[in-house]
This record gives C-alpha cells, structure tokens and sequence, in this order.
C-alpha cells in the first residue's frame, strides 16, 4: 500500500511517420469543396487540419473520425457541410490488415494510444482479440459499486518488484508491470534499440538487449537494459553482465521452443558482424539447447558464475510452456533465479518456422496459472518473481495474467506495434522490415528515430496505466500487487451458464481470410 | 556410417500467375501523374516493378502474389491514391478445409522447397477443429544438438512398412528359429496416392511415380492408371488390387515390392494366395476409416497384414457417419485397440484423407499413426486451386492435363523437402530423434481439453460450452 503520489513521464503527441495514417473510417473531401474551413471549426477531433495561413484545404486526418457515431452530433461534418462535399465511410482496408489475435482494430487502437498517450476516442476494440478461446475469452467480474476507490490515476501503485529473494541484493522495483522483451542488435534497427531503452528509463523499468550484443549506445541507459545471454552467447562479455541489472537466460522463445535464434545473411551487416564477433552476410543460428546446460546442476552453475561477476545482478530465466513448464520453473528457483520467465506459445518473434509458431508448447493463459499453483504448493511462490509473456497483446492481458497468477510481463509485439509495426511479418527476410523497425539496412533502419521510438513507447504505456488504474479503482484496489493471484475476480465465457455469460462482453467471432 | 538422408530442393517456379491474397487498388483520377515520389518506384520489395511496364494497359486491379503487406505504398503516396482489398480469387480458393492459405503455403514450398518462415507471433485462432486442437511438447533440455533445421545430429524420419514378430524363438544353438518377415523400410513416413477428383493425366501421375521414386517412397495406384511411362518406377508403385481382380493381375503383384487389397470380409484367403504368388510381397489392406474399421484392425493384424491403410474422406472425416470424428481420434482409437490387444507392434498403420499440412503428419504419428499417405498437397504442388471444377467436366484452369513430369516431380520433391524439414523441427524441439519413436507418442503432445481441465477447471469449474468454444 502506498499513499504516495507517483509521478508519471508525460505523454505527448507523437503522429505517424507516415503522410497518410490508416484509420476504421474514412472520410473523404470532393471537388466541390469551396474550402470554406467550417469542418475545421466544428470538429472537435482534429480531422480536418487547417492552418491560419493557408486555405486550401488539406486531406483529413481520417484516423481521428469517430465514425458515424458522430452522426447525432451537431458538429457532424458531413452534414454541416454547405457543399455536401464530405462523405464518411468504413475503411475497406482494414480487412487486410489484422489478423485472429491482433485485429485490425486493436492495431489501430495501440496506434491511437502510441499517438495521444490517451486511449483511444474512436469506437476500437483495443482489449479483446478475436482468436476465441484463453485472453479473448477471459473477462473480469463485474466489482460492486460499493468496493470503487474515489483515489487518482497518481495515488495507484503499478510497481512490481522483482527480487523477492531476501539474499542481500537490489530488490529492484519497476513502475509498471512490463518490462520490454528481447530484440537483439541485428534483427531490429539500432534506433530502435536505444529509443526503447530511453522509454524504460522514463518509465523506470527494463528492456532487453536480446542475443545480440551491446551497443555503445545503450551505456548510458545501462540502469534500465536486461542482458540477454543465449545458446549463441553472441555479445555477451563480463562487462555487458556488469551493466546489467538483470541476467536473462535465454534458453527457449515461446515462438519457436526448442528451436534455436536465427538472423538470416542479409541482416548481418559490418557492425552486427563486429558485434557479435561473426563474418559479414552469413546467416547466423543460434544452437540449441545451451551446450553447457544439461541438468539443473548446469544452469545452477551458470547462475552462480553471472552472480559472482555482478553482486548486485538479478537472474532471470526464461523458458517456453512445454508440459512440464511447472517444474523447470521450480528447478530455476532451487538454482538460484529471481526471476522465472515463462514464454508462451502465441508470442512474437523476428523469424521462426509457422509450424513451431503455431503448434508447439501451449499458450501462455494455461502456463500461469499452472506455474502460480506449483510454487504455491512448493512454498515457494513468494520469494520468485514470476513474469509471463507470448501473446500479451493489450493492457487488459496484461491484467488478465496478473490475475492469472504472474507478477508482471514482458511485452515485446504491443511495443512494435506502438512504433507502428502492421505485423507484416517479413522481419526475417530480405533488408528486413519495411516500416524500418526490424532492420539493419542502412536506408530503411533510418526511417525511424530514437526520440520518437520512446514517446510512442512511453504513450502506450501510459495509455495502458489508465486501463489499469481504472481497474483496479473499480476492485477496491491501490497497488496492482494486490491483483496477483486474484483468478476469483475473473471468469472464462466457456464456463459460464447462457445466462450469465450474457452479462459479458461476448468473445469477437469473425472467420478471417489468413 | 550410412548415408544421411536429404531431399534436394530447387527453385521451380508456377507455370500460371499464382493468386494472391491481397490487390493493391488506386484511384488513378487522383494521382500526380508525373510524380517524383511515386511510391511504386519506392518500393521496398520492387513489386511494382514489372506493372510499371504495361500501367498504360491496365484497366483492372492487379492482384499481387507478391505483396509483402508492408503498407507503404497506403501509407506514403503523396495522394492517398492506395488502398488494399483481398483478392476475390484468393478468397474462392480450396473449400472449408482446405483453406486458401493451406493452398498458398503449399505452392509457396513447392515453388521454394523452404518451410514457410515468417516473423511476428502466431496470428491465427486460439484453437481450432481437428489436429488444430492440439498442440506437440518440447524439451526445455533433452533434445538433439542442432543448429537450425541442418542439425549436427541426425534425426531419422524413416518408417517400416512392414509386420514384425512380437517375439522371437530360438533353437538350442541360439539360431533364431522364427520366420522372420521380410523387412521394408522407406525413409519418410509418407506415402502417395492419386487423389479422386482432378485431371489425373499421363503429366500428373508421371509427376508423382517420378517423385516417389527420387524420395525413396511409394505411390498408390489402380491397375488401370498403370502406363508405359510407369514403368520405370516398379518400384515405388503400390498396385491397389481387389477381390475380384487380383487374379488378372499375377504379374504386378509379382513385380511389386508392396500391394494392397481393398477390405472385403474374409480378405486373410486372398492375403495368403497373393503370397503364395509373391512371398516375399509386402501387404497393405486398404480400409474405409468408418466406425467398424477399429474391429477390424484387429481381426486383420492377427491375420498377419503388414500395414493397414486407413481411407477417410478428403476432410480427415470418418466415413459414413451422420456426426463424424476426425482423423484423430479415430487414429487413436485404432491405435489403442491395437495396443489394448497387444498386437499394434505387429502391424503399420497409414492414414490418409484430410492430411493437408506438415503438421498433420507429425500430429497423425503421435496420435498413432506410422505415416500417412496424402493426395490432394501432391496436386496442389502441381499448382491445383481445389476449385472442383474438374468434377464439373470443366477445364482447369491451371491446365493439370499439360503438366511436364520433371517439373511436376521437381515441386513435388520441393514440397516434401519442406515437409521432410518441418517434421525435423517438431522433433527436434521434442527432443526425438526418430520418426519411429513418435509414433503414439501422446506424452510428447497436450490437448485442448486436457489443458483446460488442468489449468482452467481449478480457476473456473467447469465447462457449459461443448466443444472448442469456437
């Protein structure tokens, strides 16, 4: 419990790189137009940007429309036109777009939120997927009105600690419940890399350098970047564990469990050779597994030699969600881990084979409340960290695990998309990401800057908070430690009688062309 | 050491444009005209590229195999000029089981022989029907040393075809005493049949024999699509005789390694009198997958078959059943009858109908399957958009009647390499290194009702939705 007021990093209006922005309508201006600047006045929403000294009329910002709900208002400017020039339709594209899991409407509400810092005024759907079953089908219980605190969004604590060892080292305290995944030097743009860093030391928490080194860059931020060492061990050198405030070991991705990393030739430029101490344009493969670990004696004497390098280094082990997930996360807290990171099936990755995305090891809703249990039972779930990803799409899932029994996430996709990613999927191939998010090119990994990264990052971010805040105002609650474990305040559709399912939101169903 | 097994793969582009999913669309009357920042010159991928060449001609949307989706050209034309629809081809392709992106992904790896590979998580439902209802376990240790898909350690994908003896008997000067069967073994657990609709030409069914020949494994076929062109893949071909017309046919069955007999009750006569021709003939009963087929999988191993092959419908669906199972569960309820009577070691098992991806495959071993045997993939490789036209008496449109057989057999193997590398990987991340152990393999896979009941029922109580919920 806290009664202090947190300060929270400012949002600020960050648009789109891009001259035309995607939104769920549009609106579009014909020829008979006199320019007249009425619509300017009247919309409340900035759709039609005018400035004082030019006054030809400029192209909407579409994104901003509120859509025919508008219609009752009297600011609608469609029919307030004198010209009856404007017409308001749903945008075509957004069929192609999204996808069962990120729908084109929660792109475009992480969009919007990435924008403002606000969540979004458009009708979205930003907090349910369409994928029918785990996330999209767990809601939280209605709170009685009688339990809403009347307290501020600054009054909330969002905070998570992540060493709950009592051994002598930093307890490390976090001010949200994420903390950005891996994307190594190589697969993303070193923009990006740095612009994440900034964002989690605004936000006073983490990110991760993935299995790719340590650029200069990131030194100052050293406070706020988790050193990632993986089966390549590319990059990782005594001084990277010394920076760190947190050792991830990497030993599966829920994307592609039991498979090792990949960066194909293409991305391996001069200085991500340099860096991971490689030759230029050859592809580079991560083994698997660790070839020093075969037992949880071998991953005990990893954790000890990172600890004895850094005294006030965390440990942190990530692991997929194969069936026995429960006791390996048991195993990494008897070698000494503070952090026990689960990684679901569903979750992100730069490249890996569609079947292993797909189909193997389980989704990370059935992973948490797996392992929760098991340490309860062990006794020992209240001094281990345990932090959940792959597939945690929205503020509202990040909830959802935190309920599920996780102490805090990791996001890594949600940030993307913040940066405008459209989950095109081409990261692997040829120069890499279009949209110059995941790419060394030198032409496109430009298209992007550092400042703007971490302001759409930290506007997400904040967006979030509201959603959380809100949450837990309405359950009575003022830290979001209080939400851990808490699965009485949730109920799954499935589970539910006809009747009182529908009291909840139904689950979005849409058969989608993949 | 012997030989590794390895499927040589090699660009084989399509002979028609292929359909894409998406059309990029542009309001011309908008456009600059001369502008210097036209984003088709722009583009990251070059798609555009060849359009520019004949943009004065084009009167209709171009549908775009190869758009990457990237939405630069939406999102940076100086007029908006750019929007996007789904390709209204794309979307007719296949039916509701085999769906356009099954059939895209297909031609990809034919075209290719690389396993599609993609960045971004997941993007498809939580659970879905049939084998999507389940998903295969990895190791977060145990498991080969590999390094991405061309592993140091060799994984064996490699079945049998043929029965074992479920003991051997020794004489006193510890000679074996058993007549031991003789030994068949392909190295891939898959097999080929010539699927029942289709223009299944001279083209087509060279295309296949000719693959299943170069991959070591074999190919289905009636008496009657035998031809000349066949005939120098003896070998690999599997004649599909009946009751009634294995006597016509003395000389396939004496020059086959492998035949099969349709199911007929009392089909153990004519098992023995195909022997008597061939003794050293592996034989394979083909079987509708319908509700007495578990039965009789029983009846038949102690009959001493070799391998039953087990037909459903193109859907993975049983056969004659106004509420039908799917391939796997009646995989498993064959296997488990088999292991209940303590017999399944002594026969193989394929399955065929409704096998579309590579994961079905690998989900097919673990539920209890040696292999399987796939049909529609084989014409879909070939370039096949599943429109059934052909049963219509319609032509095809991508002309499966002029198909050149070194072309066929090449996106064939492609497709296979594909396949062949994806079962690696699933195996790889379980941490087996033979296909054979795979096999029923169940603790090795978790299903959705399972996970359900284990993570969720303590939180949630139980189920009121039947089924996926979906």
């Amino acid at each position: 419990m806290t009664d202090k007021k947190t300060t929270l990093p400012l949002t600020a209006e960050t648009p789109s790189r891009f001259r035309n922005t995607i939104g769920k309508y549009i609106i579009r201006r014909n020829s008979r137009c006199t320019s007249c600047g009425l619509c300017a006045k009247l919309c409340p929403y900035g759709v039609h940007p005018r400035y004082d000294n030019y006054a030809k009329p400029m192209r909407p910002q579409t994104h901003k429309c509120v859509g025919f709900a508008c219609k009752d208002n009297d600011y609608y400017c469609v029919d307030r036109c004198p010209e009856k020039a404007l017409s308001l339709r749903l945008n075509p594209i957004m069929e192609t777009l999204g996808d069962y899991r990120w729908t084109t409407e929660m792109i475009l509400g992480h969009w919007a939120m990435a924008e403002s810092g606000e969540l979004p005024v458009v009708d979205l759907e930003y907090s349910l997927g369409n994928s029918g079953g785990g996330f999209d089908k767990i809601r939280f219980k209605k709170a009685p009105k009688k339990d809403r605190l009347d307290i501020s969004d600054e009054e909330i604590d969002t905070s998570i600690i992540l060493n709950k060892r009592g051994d002598g080292r930093p307890e490390k305290k976090i001010s949200i419940p994420c903390y950005g995944g891996g994307m190594s030097y190589g697969s993303t743009a070193l923009p990006v890399i740095i612009g994440r860093a900034r964002a989690a030391k605004r936000l006073n928490t983490l990110t991760c350098t993935g299995e790719g080194g340590y650029p200069e860059e990131l030194v100052p931020y050293k406070d706020h970047v988790i050193t990632q060492m993986a089966t390549g061990l590319f990059g990782v050198r005594e001084e990277t564990i010394q920076h760190a405030p947190v050792l991830e070991f990497k030993y599966a991705q829920g994307a592609k469990p039991g498979l090792g990393g990949h960066l194909l030739g293409d991305k391996v430029t001069p200085e991500v050779a340099a860096m991971r101490e490689t030759v230029v344009g050859n592809a580079l493969f991560s083994p698997f597994p660790f070839h020093s670990v075969y037992s949880v004696e071998d991953h005990k004497k990893h954790v000890d030699w990172v600890k004895q390098v850094n005294p006030r280094l965390l440990a942190s082990v990530k692991v997929s969600t194969p069936t026995d997930v429960d006791m390996v996360a048991v195993g990494s807290y008897y070698a000494g881990a503070h952090i026990v990171h689960i990684d679901g099936s569903y979750g992100g990755t730069g490249a890996a084979p569609d079947i292993a995305k797909k189909n193997i090891a389980m989704p990370i809703e059935y992973a948490i409340p797996k392992v929760h249990r098991f340490l309860l039972d062990e006794g020992v779930r209240d001094n281990i960290t345990l932090i959940a990803s792959g597939g945690i799409r929205n503020a509202m899932d990040v909830a959802k695990a935190i309920a599920l029994g996780a102490d805090g996430v990791v996001i890594g996709t949600a940030e993307m998309v913040a940066m405008e990613c459209v989950r095109c999927g081409n990261c692997e191939s040829g120069r890499g990401c279009a949209r110059g998010i995941a790419s060394t090119d030198s032409e496109l990994g430009y298209i992007i800057t550092q400042e703007w990264t971490e302001q759409r990052i930290v506007n997400m971010y904040m967006a979030w908070r509201k959603q959380w805040c809100n949450l837990l105002r309405s359950f009575g609650m003022r830290s979001i430690r209080e939400l851990v474990g808490r699965s009485d305040l949730l109920v799954h559709l499935d589970y539910l009688e006809e009747k009182e399912r529908s009291r909840y939101q139904p689950a979005p169903s849409e058969a989608l062309i993949l | 050491m012997p030989k590794k097994y390895h499927i040589p793969v090699e660009n084989t582009p399509p002979r028609f444009l292929v359909v894409g999913k998406y059309a990029t669309l542009e309001f011309r009357e908008d456009c600059a005209g001369s502008c210097r920042e036209c984003v088709k010159k722009k583009c990251v991928y070059d798609i555009f590229k060849e359009n520019q060449q004949h943009i004065s001609s084009m009167d209709e949307p171009e549908y775009l195999y190869t758009c990457m989706s990237c939405f630069r050209c939406v999102q940076e034309c100086t007029k908006g000029i750019f929007s996007r629809v789904i390709n209204p081809d794309y979307r007719s392709l296949g039916d509701d089981y085999w769906h356009a992106d099954i059939i895209s992904r297909t031609w990809y790896q034919a075209h290719t022989g690389k396993i599609p590979v993609s960045g971004a998580g997941y993007r498809g439902p939580f659970v879905g029907k049939g084998f999507d209802s389940m998903w295969t376990d990895m190791s977060e240790i145990v498991r080969p040393t590999r390094d991405g898909i061309h592993g140091r350690e060799y994984i064996n994908t490699s079945i049998e075809l043929s029965r074992r003896l479920t003991r051997l008997q020794f004489n006193e000067d510890m000679s074996i005493a058993s007549k031991l069967p003789p030994i068949m073994e392909i190295p891939l657990p898959l097999l080929f049949q010539l699927p029942d609709f289709g223009v299944l030409g001279q083209g087509v069914a060279e295309s296949i024999a000719r693959a299943a020949h170069r991959l070591g494994t074999l190919l289905f076929i009636r008496p009657e699509q035998y031809s000349d062109a066949l005939s120098a893949y003896t070998d690999s071909l599997i004649p599909c005789l009946t009751k009634d017309n294995y006597t016509e046919h003395p000389s396939l069955i004496k020059q086959s390694r492998m035949i099969e007999l349709e199911y007929k009750t009392g089909i153990g006569q004519e098992i023995s009198a195909v022997r008597a021709i061939n003794p050293d003939v592996i034989v394979s009963v083909g079987i509708p997958l319908n509700s007495r087929a578990a039965e009789r999988a029983v009846v038949l191993t102690q009959d001493d078959v070799d391998t039953l092959h087990f037909y459903a419908d193109n859907h993975g669906n049983e056969l004659g059943s106004d509420d039908p199972r799917f391939l796997k569960e009646m995989i498993r309820e064959i296997h488990l009858r088999l292991v209940k009577g303590l017999i399944r070691q002594k026969v193989k098992l394929i399955f065929s109908g409704g096998i579309a991806m590579a994961e079905h495959m690998a989900k097919s071993i673990i539920c209890g399957a040696d292999g399987a045997s796939i049909d529609i993939p084989l014409l879909i490789a070939l370039e096949c958009q599943v429109c059934y036209r052909c049963k219509k008496d319609q032509p095809c449109p991508v002309s499966l009647e002029e198909v050149e057989p070194e072309w066929g057999s090449k996106r064939i193997m492609n497709l296979m390499g594909a396949w062949r590398n994806q079962l690696l990987e699933v195996m790889g991340a379980m941490g087996i290194r033979e296909a054979r152990r795979l096999c029923g393999e169940v603790g090795r896979s978790m299903w959705f009702e399972d996970l359900e009941k284990e993570c969720f029922g303590p939180l949630f109580g139980e189920r009121k939705v039947k089924g996926l919920g979906c």
